[in-house]
């Protein structure tokens, strides 16, 4: 018995992995320097300016309160902002996802599309908001149109990856039965997939919440035209109240959410 | 008298080859099976019975070269070529997996009503709007298979003799003429595949169904069907009636040296067992 088990060795790793994983760390930590230059990292300065930063945490410390019926309405048309802005995108999502599935639509048909949802994803909600900003005005439905792109991309993206990883074989019978294309998908493949599409989209309503507190800062609606207001004018006590209430509203509907996602995983 | 000639053969199959790269899985097979019959295909694994199976369903069309498959006169595919007519062919053509195919998170009888997708609209069918009878005719098929009980419940729920028979509920709800069975009881206890079996010559015998089954174990296929197809590496090597499947034909089918065959059970295949070493004590 042994004698058998000796025998057995653990299997040698080649010259050519070793080579390769020495070489890999080096590119990685070449990554690393240039990318420390480039963003000119200064950490000593943390040291250096620490008055100042005594100075902001200081009036962060007295968050003031005065103005909280505002700033919780601005904070409640956010939430708003984010549930018109994901549902948008989750309806776009699911006919998007399922073109750009290469188990469901051919390659010049997902391909196009992929492209197209990479571009919606590549733009940040900032930048739609400020082009929708100019095709409808300033307001909160500038903001609802900045985080359905957005969205989009990304929700079509995930959609497509949880379609491309179903169980072929339920699909096949319900071709089997002489289902149509569509009725494949509504049968076959939509029930397989629809805990994940759930999932993603209350994680991305989560996210949304957090984007629509910014699109603010450019005129799109919502609390971070206050909070923009407030940090340019140096108003550290309400900037540090909207923030506190930001921070509430977001754990709450985070919370919220994830019960929901576990339940339906 | 009519000749069996002059009846339409529910399957007929000329010429049909298929190959996977350099590998040939059909080569030339050609066969006829008329409305009514209750046929076995057997054979080793790999020997090209459920490719076979998945060309007369028009799941995979065969090479360039290959010639036509026809159910009840109605091409299903030419010269490689999937009929475009297919889905109406299929409607008829109940198919039995042997994993099943159940989508698993809709409920049974859920299950067993999209065997009535091809005959309703799209846009209804999309909305999960069915005809009441339809839905009537459902519960009586799962009534039939044993499973009416479990009507609501998700099909991933059940065991995979229950699930084997929720398929062939589906299978009646397409009101199939023709059942195109793949291995359907090669992932069963033996008490699932008997009644599985039973359910397919009942069908076969009560309804004028036509079955064609792949089995592995032997004994089911003299049991069952009248009729047995053997196949080997791609080729039609025996045909006949299942009484006729000597133990020397057998042999010779299943490319087995010595007198080891067991038709009481499956195949013994010589497959070694491997015990783990006992852990050393004390090492």
């Amino acid at each position: 018995m042994t004698a058998t088990a000796s025998a057995l060795r653990l299997p040698a790793i080649p010259l050519r992995t070793k080579i390769l994983r020495l070489l890999l760390a080096l590119a990685a930590a070449g990554v690393l320097a240039w990318a420390w230059q480039g963003s000119e990292m200064r950490p000593l300065d943390l040291l250096t300016y620490r008055q100042n930063m005594a100075a902001y945490l200081k009036g962060f410390l007295t968050p003031d309160f005065s103005e909280w019926r505002d700033y919780l309405h601005h904070t409640i048309v956010t939430i708003q902002i984010a549930i018109w802005g994901t549902l948008l995108a989750v309806l776009g999502a699911v006919p998007c996802g399922l073109l750009s599935s290469a188990n469901v639509a051919p390659a010049w048909i997902h391909q196009p599309v992929r492209r197209l949802m990479d571009a919606c994803r590549s733009i940040n909600e900032m930048i739609f908001a400020m082009l929708f900003i100019s095709a409808v005005g300033l307001g909160p439905f500038a903001g609802v149109l900045a985080l359905f792109m957005h969205t989009l991309g990304t929700l079509a993206k995930l959609f497509s990856e949880a379609v491309e990883a179903i169980d072929p074989q339920p699909v096949e019978g319900i071709r089997a039965t002489g289902a149509s294309r569509l009725q494949e998908i509504a049968y076959g493949i939509i029930p397989q997939v629809v805990p994940l599409w759930i999932s993603y989209s209350l994680y991305r309503f989560e996210s949304n919440v957090r984007s629509a507190s910014v699109v603010g800062m450019v005129g799109a609606g919502g609390i971070g035209m206050l909070l923009w207001d407030a940090i340019r004018s140096f108003n550290y006590g309400a900037t540090a109240a909207m923030l506190i209430i930001l921070i509430v509203v977001v754990s709450i509907l985070d919370l919220g959410s994830a019960t929901i996602r576990k339940r339906y995983i | 008298m009519k000749t069996a000639e002059s009846i339409t053969p529910a399957i007929e199959i000329h010429h049909i080859s298929k190959s996977f790269g350099k590998r040939q899985a059909l080569q030339r097979v050609s066969l006829r099976i008329s409305p009514g019959e209750m046929v076995a295909l057997i054979g080793p694994s790999g020997s090209g019975k459920s490719t076979l199976l998945r060309h007369i369903a028009g799941l995979v069309g065969g090479d360039r070269d290959s010639g036509t498959i026809r159910l009840f006169g109605k091409e299903v595919q030419r010269r490689g070529a999937v009929s475009r007519r297919i889905r109406t062919i299929r409607s008829e053509v109940g198919f039995i997996f042997q994993q099943f195919n159940l989508v698993g998170r809709l409920s049974l009888l859920t299950n067993v009503m999209t065997g009535t997708l091809s005959r309703v609209g799209t846009l209804r069918s999309l909305l999960g709007i069915f005809p009441r009878e339809e839905k009537s005719r459902a519960m009586a098929a799962l009534q039939c298979v044993g499973l009416a009980e479990y009507a609501a419940q998700r099909a991933s729920t059940l065991s995979g003799g229950q699930q084997q028979r929720a398929a062939i509920a589906r299978a009646m709800q397409q009101r199939a003429r023709i059942i195109l069975a793949d291995e359907p009881i090669a992932s069963l206890d033996p008490e699932s595949a008997r009644i599985v079996m039973e359910l397919l010559q009942c069908m076969n015998r009560d309804e004028g169904v036509t079955v064609l089954v792949s089995l592995h174990q032997v004994q089911f296929a003299l049991q069952y069907c009248p009729r047995s197809i053997a196949m080997k590496e791609g080729r039609v090597v025996f045909d006949g009636p299942s009484r006729e499947l000597s133990p020397a034909a057998l042999r010779q089918i299943y490319g087995l040296k010595n007198d080891g065959l067991d038709l009481d059970g499956t195949l013994p295949l010589n497959v070694r067992v491997c015990t783990p070493p006992a852990v050393a004590a004390g090492a």
